[in-house]
């Protein structure tokens, strides 16, 4: 199948990949540019494993292609500390214990990240509501609801 | 004088046994640089896929591979007669019995695996799965087990025909899989003729999936140089995988390394050996290039591993009092077209005995059949050890429907059940002896926390407006470990677990067990018990695991197995090298051994201020400096073979509030508590029980792989298969007591899988309690709301007064 050139900033950096038109971004991700904390879960945008941040939105990257990603700017779970340390949200899920086998924890924190800029003072409802497209089938919840209210307060002072 | 406040300094310093110490493993979590099997690429690696039936019962007629092999990066596809010549196209089962590989001639369930194809990426092999041309003729299916040992239902293992000695006991048709019966039936007999009072009640645990969020997978690496097999794969027991691989094989097991990478959770599914596993293997050495094999998640949910799907019979036979006299319990096993359960070998329905639970019970008598049917093999341990949770939910469902019968609060019932706190060590009637407990101070706990006469006026109240409120309780006693290998073995290698430590010179610590963890954070935990039992801090210890090269022999991780067996290897292991350090102290400090006595992190001189060494120094003096004759350097090994199981209890008490407009039920309150005996790391117990009550939550709630008479799952994806989100799951209260394990070398019992097993039997005792003022005695899950609805339909609570 003929592959097509698609350019996008991936955590700051710009790349270029060659991928087939049908390839899925998550594909993209992990095989062709080698960042596997990316996971997939379902391949069907259900279980939200595969959580980007493409151009301020969450999405699931298991059920977006490659080469829509064009053009965007992605975040995904590698690009979330910096040169200061961990961002808040990583640090608040170790704090509250908000992870255990660690598989649905990069889309929960890029999820997060994103929730905490749409609304950055949730109450609890708005944080599970918010959050509530992510499975995870260790914690059940409650700590990583503590985390992401933890987060909040953290960025809140920042 | 000792200064109990350096002493405290010390002690905080180690992060040892009982610190809420923060999990070692999440740094690498967070940042994305986990490693689990999918991550893993190898130069050169193909990609494996299956060709799977759309029938669950049918006869192969053809295969023609040509289209597939036709398309480009197609390098090969196999079928049942590709592996006849290496006998590989059937493979041992667990239990004893033998699983096809591909099918073999017929297709015994839907999804079942016929071909694999082998390219060189997913796409591809995902293309020409549907190039592969399979003829089949359909045959009559059995989806109902209750059919399955009819005269006229069809035969579904051609292979067994006439093979009447099953490997757990005569089989009386060729549906039958076993018989297995425990306790003394003619005296159980007895005592319900002539009981006072007996209830009985069907119950149906519906088959369900552990679902972890990460699918099965490996990626299977033959060196033809090297004549060397490694394997990647997603195994909660990766050394008994290189065993069964090297008997499959014939690769002599010092040529097999398997890896167990970082794991996406398991909850039982990853305990068994899948033909996804076999065939990367083979193919891996026909080709001689990596392969991996990943599955999708409708493949997980249809094909690897379900658990449950026990049609149960409860009966107690009891005195006016409520107390218990006899239990009787029947059930009927459904275990799909391969007995591929994974259960310690000598017991085909698990441990599944302990469903005299936490009561004094003088005799009792458990019966259990399992069949074949046309579904997908499996039947493990969902966050489970070995059929506890269908124990639990029997016998907690029926003291339950005894209460209701005679009108004593549930609460009281059990009371009037509970073992005694003086009668510990007890031998139950069918055989085990619970180690530990206290149930009578944990249920007044419960009790008091939640105001019980206050919810139960409440209900009164509600019930005379006509609002359904319920209260379910279950205090259960687990049984985690296995185990004794006297008793337990798989594949006939005894269920012990192990721990290797070495301490190097400057004192820092590595150890690896025999264990794997999944989610459960043994990277956090084995250092704190190493710390508290060496005096080195758990910051300067690294534990390693699921790597058969360097680890030592181990069962793995299932059943709530690693605190209880693992963890006491590496207690006794650490014991064994400050045995030796203490020797080394006393050569130290010129004194004799028995002059010496261990402060925490140190060896000191009796009545001697100042005489001492720090675990530190005596780490640099066993490389250079030992007694005349020792041996030098630290190190020890353990293979623990525990005496006896743990008894792991809780009391979990549930209040649920019912609209009878939808049939939709609102968990208010959920208290949780457990007594795990020792607790090594209460951040991580909490963590745990909050997932296991999770799960047992979704279980009750929703979770359930329904068939069609054809034998077609509905429901294998994750918009049908109920995983709660963030929204549904309740908010989880817990609380402890502790009383420690007398035979656990620190006590401990292990904890990950009470709340699942003790949540289940609450929700649906909760939800029947609801109802109960209208003689409603057991509801089935799971308690959707359209089946709830259902209930409050047939009962007329939903017209309008």
């Amino acid at each position: 199948m003929t592959k097509q050139h698609v350019a996008f900033k991936l955590n700051g950096k710009q790349v270029d990949v060659l991928v087939e038109p049908r390839e899925l971004l998550v594909h993209t991700i992990r095989e062709s540019l080698s960042l596997t904390g990316t996971h997939i879960g379902c391949e069907s945008s259900h279980c939200g494993a595969c959580t980007v941040d493409l151009d301020g939105k969450s999405v699931k990257s298991c059920t977006v292609l490659a080469v829509q990603a064009n053009g965007s700017e992605l975040k995904t779970v590698e690009g979330l500390a910096d040169a200061e340390g961990l961002h808040a949200v990583q640090q608040a899920f170790i704090e509250e214990h908000g992870l255990q086998c660690g598989f649905c924890t990069p889309g929960m924190l890029i999820r997060a990240y994103r929730f905490l800029q749409e609304n950055p003072n949730p109450t609890e409802e708005e944080i599970r509501w918010g959050m509530s497209g992510n499975l995870c089938r260790c914690t059940g919840y409650q700590n990583i609801v503590k985390a992401v209210q933890s987060a909040a307060q953290t960025l809140q002072k920042a | 004088m000792d200064n109990p406040t350096e002493q405290q300094d010390r002690e905080d310093t180690l992060k040892g046994v009982g610190c809420s110490r923060r999990r070692k493993e999440d740094a690498r979590f967070v940042q994305g640089t986990g490693r689990y099997t999918d991550d893993i690429k190898l130069p050169g690696m193909l990609f494996a896929d299956m060709v799977r039936s759309p029938y669950a019962h049918a006869r192969i007629k053809s295969i023609n591979k040509e289209k597939a092999l036709a398309l480009p990066g197609v390098h090969a596809v196999l079928t049942a007669d590709d592996l006849k010549p290496l006998n590989l196209h059937w493979m041992p089962t667990l239990a004893g019995d033998v699983q096809a590989v591909l099918a073999d001639e017929k297709v015994h369930f839907q999804y079942q695996e016929v071909a694999v194809v082998i390219a060189d990426d997913r796409y591809i092999a995902a293309d020409a799965t549907e190039l592969v041309e399979v003829e089949y003729e359909e045959l009559e299916v059995l989806v109902d087990p209750h059919r399955a040992m009819d005269a006229d239902a069809p035969i579904l293992r051609e292979d067994l025909v006439g093979k009447m000695d099953g490997a757990h006991s005569v089989r009386v048709h060729d549906n039958h899989i076993f018989n297995w019966q425990a306790g003394e039936k003619d005296a159980t007999d007895r005592v319900f003729e002539q009981a006072e009072v007996t209830v009985k009640q069907d119950m149906y645990y519906p088959r369900v999936h552990p679902c972890p969020m990460e699918t099965c997978g490996c990626v299977a690496s033959y060196d033809k140089i090297n004549e060397h097999l490694t394997v990647h794969l997603t195994s909660q027991a990766p050394h008994v995988v290189r065993t069964v691989v090297s008997m499959l094989s014939g690769i002599p097991e010092s040529r097999v390394r398997i890896v167990s990478p970082d794991i996406g959770g398991g909850f039982g599914n990853k305990v068994g050996i899948y033909p996804g596993y076999v065939v990367s293997i083979v193919a891996s050495i026909v080709l001689g290039v990596p392969v991996k094999w990943v599955e999708d998640r409708m493949e997980n949910i249809s094909t690897t591993a379900f658990a449950r799907d026990y049609h149960m019979t409860g009966e107690i036979a009891a005195d006016s009092e409520g107390r218990i006299k006899a239990l009787r319990v029947n059930v009927l096993a459904d275990h799909g077209a391969f007995d591929a359960c994974a259960d310690p070998s000598k017991f085909p329905a698990g441990l599944m005995h302990i469903c005299t639970g936490s009561y004094d019970i003088p005799v009792a008598h458990l019966n259990v059949d399992g069949v074949y049917t046309n579904k997908a093999p499996g039947g493990v341990a969902y966050r489970c050890s070995f059929r506890v949770t269908e124990a639990v939910y029997v016998i907690e469902r029926t003291i339950d429907v005894l209460a209701q019968k005679l009108g004593i609060d549930k609460a009281e019932i059990r009371r009037r059940n509970f073992v005694k706190v003086e009668q510990f060590p007890y031998k139950t009637c069918l055989g085990w002896e619970l180690d530990s407990g206290d149930y009578h101070t944990a249920l007044e706990k419960v009790l008091n926390a939640v105001d019980y006469e206050s919810l139960r006026r409440e209900q009164q109240e509600k019930r005379a407006q006509g609002e359904l409120m319920g209260i379910g309780l279950c205090t259960f006693t687990e049984i985690v470990g296995a185990g004794p290998s006297r008793n337990c073995d798989i594949l006939g290698v005894g269920m012990f677990d192990s721990a290797e430590i070495r301490v190097h010179p400057t004192g820092s610590i590595i150890a690896r067990m025999g264990t794997i963890t999944q989610g459960q954070g043994h990277q956090t935990t084995y250092a704190q018990i190493i710390a508290s039992e060496l005096g080195i801090s758990s910051d300067d210890i690294s534990i390693e695991e699921g790597d058969t090269d360097t680890a030592p022999y181990g069962l793995g991780t299932y059943g709530s197995r690693s605190t209880p067996v693992g963890g006491a290897a590496t207690a006794v292991a650490a014991r064994k090298i400050r045995a030796k350090a203490q020797k080394i102290a006393a050569h130290l400090l010129e004194v004799s051994e028995n002059d010496i006595e261990w402060d925490i992190d140190r060896f000191k001189v009796k009545g001697v201020p100042g005489q001492e060494k720090t675990m530190k120094e005596v780490a640099w003096a066993a490389y250079n400096n030992v007694p005349e004759g020792m041996e030098p350097g630290l190190e020890a090994v353990d293979y623990y073979d525990p005496p006896n199981f743990t008894y792991p209890f809780g009391i979990y008490l549930c209040v649920v509030d019912i609209d009878k407009s939808t049939g939709e039920t609102s968990v208010r309150r959920f208290y949780a508590l457990d007594d795990c005996g020792t607790r090594i790391n209460p951040m991580i117990i909490e963590g745990q029980i909050h997932g296991g009550l999770t799960e047992g939550f979704a279980v009750a709630m929703g979770q359930e792989m329904p068939f069609d008479e054809q034998g077609n799952l509905l429901g294998n994806t994750l918009m049908d298969y109920f995983v709660p989100t963030f929204v549904e799951t309740p908010h989880w209260e817990t609380d402890y007591t502790v009383t420690p394990s007398p035979h656990h070398p620190l006590g401990a019992k292990g904890v990950a899988e009470s709340p699942h097993v003790g949540s289940i039997p609450c929700f649906t005792s909760a939800i029947v309690d609801a109802f109960s003022h209208l003689d409603v005695t057991h509801m089935n899950m799971p308690h959707s709301a359209y089946r709830v609805w259902q209930k409050v339909h047939e009962l007329g609570l939903d017209s309008p007064v």
